[in-house]
């Protein structure tokens, strides 16, 4: 039990990210637009927050240098997530393309800002990561915290929000009451940008030293995953990110347990998508996601 | 009638082309990275002489030649063409194979399973192992078919998820293999490779082996089916509109099953192939290789067509194999990514042409309008 009690930092540490993520995704999703360029998000975030920090804590500036990383990471991960917004919003483009160009492109474009930063495949290591309270938990765990309340609180107790969810649902019939869906859309988007960066930078600031091409390893498509299996609703991926992050986290802590010990790690890895994979066949029948999502809006056709 | 004006009439040929449009995307993405090489204070000449040594096998600094550039370019394109055959497969049925990844690990795993595990007889060993991972990837895309048709599971959820299982089943399955460390197992038996002495003779030992006719292969059989059977006519069919289709008595629940089951067959022989012909020894997968993913790209710079598909996989290949080449001139071999990844964006913005031509053709219309 001890043990168990002892290993919740590390899995706040896991699951923050990861939800704060799936809350980007979700917001966008429920404008109406799919966003699979999470994962690729994460990495210009979580480069651009790795790469801020080395080169500032050489400047000698101390603690401020996680946080200004921090923001930098999410400024970086909405700006390129202007790409996704362009493409689907304005000129109506397949969202899905759109979204794996993203994915394929950020890969290259982190490494290679490393190359010409760095001159290495990777960025330098940093000293200092973030540090944890008195408690051992890191400060991303309240920032995913923040995030979700404030989500759930704009998106269903504020009249934004439910124009925004309006956007996702019947688009057509938004614009006809005066909502301008293009700019909801784009803020929605935006929004899924600067959460993914963000929590990129969580994860280099609080899981490793340094970025490699490794560092997101598939948690933005396990985010992606935690928006279905939470039924596009913020306690559901609270609670998804919860389980899938749990489960992330006995992929790297089950050598503390004897009886786990016998089971590949791996397994922990799969559980998120087989989980995943059967609550889509279970709940299959009746549709949760936002009926317009990943459909351009085309105005006047109906 | 009044004369057309013929340069107007060229600009929206060219635009309503779709080779055309894939030439001008591929220009485009090499237009960007060029200039991002500049930018960045690197000679981008030494890109391209690095992209010319990949394709010729020629070195303009020194004027050497060396054919094995040549056959390591042929090889490397054969996944990202078979790849590109699984995305395309699929979305010439109206569904979109993100699963390519998976579909080709699965390949891969069981290619190296039958290969150390096999019966060791010359000639049925591979041609073993090849089918094993046929029908996995077959299997493995099966699923995403059986589970979109029957249960309305996106196909792009799924398959995301399916690239997670197999990467992690593949660990699983591949470190129980004879002689298994964290990143390798044994060494194949000989009977297993598909190398193949003649290749290896003209192009000064490279790599290129039996697979490329297995691509020849793929690439026809492709073709045939598309264009020449009543199953690619049901599946194309589909694709167009499933609703025309249920009701012309196409079984369309049946056609999305088989379509994905095929995309993912050639998936699973890419997957085979660079198991068993470009390693000597099976792999414990630490990550993707990402052919799946580029096949993505492939196939939609090839706009799905055998011949496309075809050389855009060629491309690709050749920008695979230059990327060792550029490393050694001082330019980040990853530009070759960006290129890859602008490309894709780029076809993602190409419906902005509609736009474009359909605001054309309403401001013309207003013209004509006015003028009476």
């Amino acid at each position: 039990m001890n043990t168990l009690i002892g290993m919740i930092p590390s899995i706040l540490m896991i699951v923050s990210p990861i939800l704060i993520t799936a809350v980007g995704g979700m917001i966008c999703e429920k404008s109406g637009v799919v966003n699979i360029a999470l994962e690729g998000l994460m990495g210009v975030g979580a480069f651009a927050a790795a790469a801020t920090h080395v080169l500032l804590e050489a400047t000698g500036l101390g603690m401020p240098s996680i946080w200004i990383s921090l923001g930098i990471g999410a400024l970086i991960g909405a700006a390129f997530s202007a790409i996704h917004a362009l493409a689907s919003i304005n000129l109506n483009a397949d969202q899905t393309i759109s979204g794996t160009g993203i994915n394929l492109l950020a890969d290259g474009v982190t490494i290679f800002a490393a190359q010409i930063l760095f001159s290495a495949d990777r960025t330098r290591e940093f000293k200092m990561g973030m540090q944890t309270d008195s408690l051992g938990i890191y400060p991303t765990a309240y920032i995913a915290l923040v995030v979700v309340v404030a989500a759930w609180f704009i998106l269903y107790k504020l009249p934004f929000g439910m124009h925004l969810r309006a956007c996702g649902e019947h688009p057509h019939a938004a614009d006809s009451v005066g909502i301008n869906v293009k700019k909801i859309r784009y803020i929605a988007v935006l929004s899924s940008g600067l959460l993914a960066g963000l929590a990129g930078g969580c994860i280099v600031l609080t899981q490793t030293i340094q970025y490699t091409s490794n560092t997101i390893n598939g948690r933005g498509f396990i985010a992606l995953a935690a928006v279905s299996f939470g039924r596009w609703r913020p306690i559901g991926v609270t609670f998804a990110a919860f389980l899938f992050g749990t489960a992330q986290a006995f992929a790297i802590i089950a050598n503390n347990f004897p009886a786990l010990r016998v089971l590949p790690t791996e397994v922990f890895n799969i559980l998120p998508y087989v989980i995943t994979l059967i609550a889509l066949v279970v709940f299959s029948g009746k549709n949760y996601a936002p009926r317009a999502s990943g459909k351009p809006y085309i105005k006047g056709a109906s | 009638m009044k004369p057309v004006d013929t340069r107007e009439s060229f600009t929206s040929r060219m635009l309503s082309s779709d080779g055309a449009v894939s030439v001008l995307v591929v220009l485009l993405g090499f237009l960007v990275g060029t200039i991002l090489v500049a930018l960045v204070g690197k000679n981008p000449l030494n890109m391209y002489k690095a992209i010319f040594q990949s394709l010729s096998g020629y070195n303009i600094d020194n004027g050497k030649m060396n054919v094995r550039y040549i056959g390591e370019t042929l090889n490397y394109a054969v996944p990202f063409i078979l790849c590109g055959f699984s995305m395309a497969f699929a979305a010439r049925a109206g569904l979109f194979n993100i699963g390519g990844e998976g579909q080709y690990i699965m390949g891969l795993t069981v290619a190296q399973v039958i290969g150390l595990l096999g019966p060791n007889v010359p000639g049925l060993h591979w041609a073993l192992a090849i089918i094993g991972a046929m029908l996995i990837g077959a299997a493995w895309g099966g699923i995403v078919g059986i589970l979109k048709a029957k249960y309305e599971v996106s196909e792009v959820v799924s398959t995301i998820m399916l690239n997670y299982v197999a990467l992690y089943l593949s660990r699983i399955i591949c470190l129980q293999l004879p002689g298994a460390s964290t990143y390798k197992t044994a060494n194949f038996p000989e009977t297993a490779l598909l190398s193949n002495g003649f290749f290896q003779a003209i192009t000064n030992n490279s790599m290129l082996n039996n697979g490329f006719f297995l691509m020849g292969l793929a690439v026809v059989v492709y073709w045939f089916i598309m264009e020449k059977t009543n199953l690619g006519f049901g599946l194309r069919a589909t694709g167009f509109n499933r609703e025309a289709a249920r009701c012309s008595g196409i079984p369309v629940v049946r056609s999305i099953a088989i379509s994905m089951a095929i995309a993912g067959a050639f998936a699973g022989l890419a997957g085979g192939i660079v198991a068993l012909g470009s390693f000597r020894y099976g792999r414990v997968l630490s990550g993707m290789d990402n052919y799946g993913f580029n096949g993505i790209a492939v196939a939609l710079v090839g706009n799905n067509t055998a011949i496309g598909t075809m050389l855009a996989g060629f491309l690709f290949g050749m920008l695979k194999n230059a990327q060792a080449l550029m490393q050694g001139k001082q330019i980040p071999k990853e530009i070759t990514f960006i290129i890859q990844g602008l490309i894709v964006v780029f076809i993602a913005l190409r419906s902005a042409i509609a736009l474009y031509l359909a605001w054309r053709s309403k401001r013309q219309l207003q013209k004509e309008v006015l003028a009476k």
